[in-house]
């Protein structure tokens, strides 16, 4: 079974507690997507402002949720702040990848071939992937930052 | 005589359950309850003895079959103290039930501008319904609001009830636990020449239950709330108002002649039950209701009201203001629903730290986001009792919420 200890590391309850980038940007320029969970309630905000570059130069998250959530926001926001739009993809398909790899992958070999999962805090969130219940938390902000990229690469 | 809660327990296959090695504390019955043996055994021996279908064959399984399917339907009414059986409609669940009232009465006597008046503390079940006939008839929707304390207020009734065709109240809110005073609002509706419904998923299971009392002209309510299996639930409604409406699935059974030109429909309550019902699932809901009535509604009542002070009393003793309990401050006010909030953690957090004492809640909106919105939370962890329940389990409950400073680290 499971411990909680596995899902309610030290670093998440930080993110949790003081999260980074919170907050709203005035849109435009930034462009923002709302992310909602109906199963549960939770509801997270995102705001992007890229750059001619295609560089996200500043990114805030909102809304509302439980501590998996909230902490994956955060984390999110610190990992994509300053990288290009195509840096942030490759991370969200990392981050993305690292909350599919089955529980029992998990203790097997197999993990270390899986794509890179040395992601900083964010693998502070892999053991997740032992409460499947929680996972749709922990994605929730990643789908509405595409949903927010995929917005500000649009034509205006 | 009150109610042996040991003995109940035992009646419960599942609650003897152990996980871990860890007795499980069901406190989710509001989601949905467990079964008693009663109901599992039912429902096995329909299967085995005397499955066939219903009001078709002459043969002897299928005449037990359909005396099995009558005999629920008799019980059921029994139980709601409806006039006449016929005048309860099974459907698969609550929602459905308020689905088939909207899309039928609603449908045949609602257009644009008309006004059906419901509560903020209502479940979506009764709201979308209504919600889709705002879009497809562009009917109004009027909702009484409530007070800080989670009952309904009734201040401006008349008002708001003024010119409405419809009002739909739940008779018990599944967040707040509030018992709203149905005949009072059914009285009101009837004196501007409203229909009156009620959403009985939370009331019938737990209270004793007369719908000539309450004063309503249609109910809808749920087996699986009621020690009963999913897949079942019922409309109950006058026979005047089921006469007069036009069915709502068309099929087999509902039918009294077709013709390649059309069709006429079958008498209540085959009018609004087209296909093969969900025969074992009745059968196991007649059983249920058999079950309460052998113990007593008035009796799970009253052992509900005790328990419900128990656990209010006891979780205001350890916690005081870190802790707050939403809605009525009266057990005797209110049913064995208690939406908690504890500290500042957050209410699925909240139910993850509890299950791993086995103690089963729910966290999360309750399908009532309106009444999430009114009363400025996005969520709510709920812990909700029934007749199983006994005070051990709201110690159990009272640990696990204290386990959560470990994790939190909100200690001292």
């Amino acid at each position: 079974m499971a411990g909680l200890e596995d899902l309610y590391k030290e670093i998440i309850l930080d993110h949790y507690r003081n999260p980074r980038n919170k907050g709203e940007l005035e849109t435009p320029p930034a462009h923002k997507a709302e992310g909602f969970n109906p199963l549960c309630g939770d509801e997270i905000v995102v705001y992007v402002d890229i750059d001619d570059d295609g560089v996200i130069q500043d990114i805030a998250t909102g809304g509302q949720g439980c501590s998996i959530s909230q902490s994956s926001a955060s984390m999110m926001s610190a990992a994509v702040k300053g990288k290009s739009i195509e840096e942030a993809l490759a991370i969200t398909d990392g981050f993305k990848a690292m909350m599919s790899i089955h529980e029992s992958g998990l203790e097997s070999e197999k993990a270390d071939t899986k794509p890179d999962l040395s992601m900083g805090d964010l693998s502070a969130l892999k053991g997740v992937v032992k409460f499947p219940v929680r996972i749709k938390c922990a994605v929730l902000s990643w789908n509405t930052l595409l949903q927010a990229l995929g917005d500000a690469a649009r034509p205006s | 005589m009150s109610l042996d809660i040991a003995q109940i327990k035992a009646d419960f296959p599942l609650l003897s359950r152990e996980i871990n090695g860890k007795p499980l504390i069901y406190l989710d019955s509001a989601s949905s309850s467990q079964k008693p043996a009663a109901v599992l055994d039912a429902m096995d021996h329909y299967y085995r003895h005397s499955n066939a279908n219903v009001n078709r064959g002459a043969y002897q399984l299928a005449v037990e079959a359909t005396d099995a399917l009558e005999g629920a339907r008799a019980a059921i009414a029994r139980f709601i103290g409806a006039p006449n059986a016929h005048e309860v409609i099974f459907t698969k669940n609550a929602t459905e039930a308020m689905n088939l009232f909207a899309q039928s009465w609603g449908r045949s006597n609602l257009s644009e501008g008309d006004v059906v008046v419901l509560t903020e503390m209502e479940h979506h079940a009764n709201i979308v319904p209504w919600h889709m006939l705002v879009q497809a008839l562009g009917i109004e929707l009027r909702w009484i609001p409530i007070t800080d304390s989670g009952e309904l207020d009734l201040t401006d009734l008349d008002r708001l009830i003024d010119g409405a065709k419809l009002v739909s109240v739940t008779a018990m809110s599944n967040v707040l636990g509030t018992l709203n005073p149905i005949r009072r609002i059914a009285d009101a509706a009837h004196a501007v020449g409203a229909v009156m419904l009620t959403d009985g998923s939370q009331y019938v299971p737990h209270l004793p239950t007369d719908v000539t009392e309450l004063g309503v002209d249609a109910m809808a309510f749920t087996g699986h709330k009621m020690l009963g299996p999913t897949g079942i639930g019922v409309l109950w409604g006058t026979t005047e108002l089921l006469e007069a409406m036009p069915p709502f699935l068309g099929g087999g059974d509902m039918i009294m002649q077709v013709t390649k030109d059309g069709f006429t429909t079958n008498d209540l309550p085959h009018k609004f039950e087209a296909g093969t019902p969900a025969i074992a699932e009745i059968v196991g809901l007649g059983a249920a209701v058999e079950y309460l009535e052998s113990l007593g509604m008035e009796q799970v009542r009253e052992h509900e009201v005790s328990l419900t002070a128990y656990a209010m009393r006891t979780l205001t003793e350890r916690f005081g203001e870190d802790l707050t309990i939403h809605g009525p401050a009266e057990p005797a006010g209110r049913g064995g629903v208690l939406s908690l909030a504890y500290k500042d953690i957050h209410p699925h957090d909240m139910s993850q730290v509890l299950d791993q004492r086995n103690v089963c809640i729910r966290a999360g909106h309750h399908c009532a986001k309106p009444l999430m919105q009114v009363m400025g939370v996005g969520a709510t962890a709920r812990a909700s009792m029934y007749v199983y329940n006994d005070e051990q389990d709201v110690d159990s409950l009272a640990d696990a919420i204290e386990s959560a400073d470990d994790i939190f680290g909100l200690g001292g």
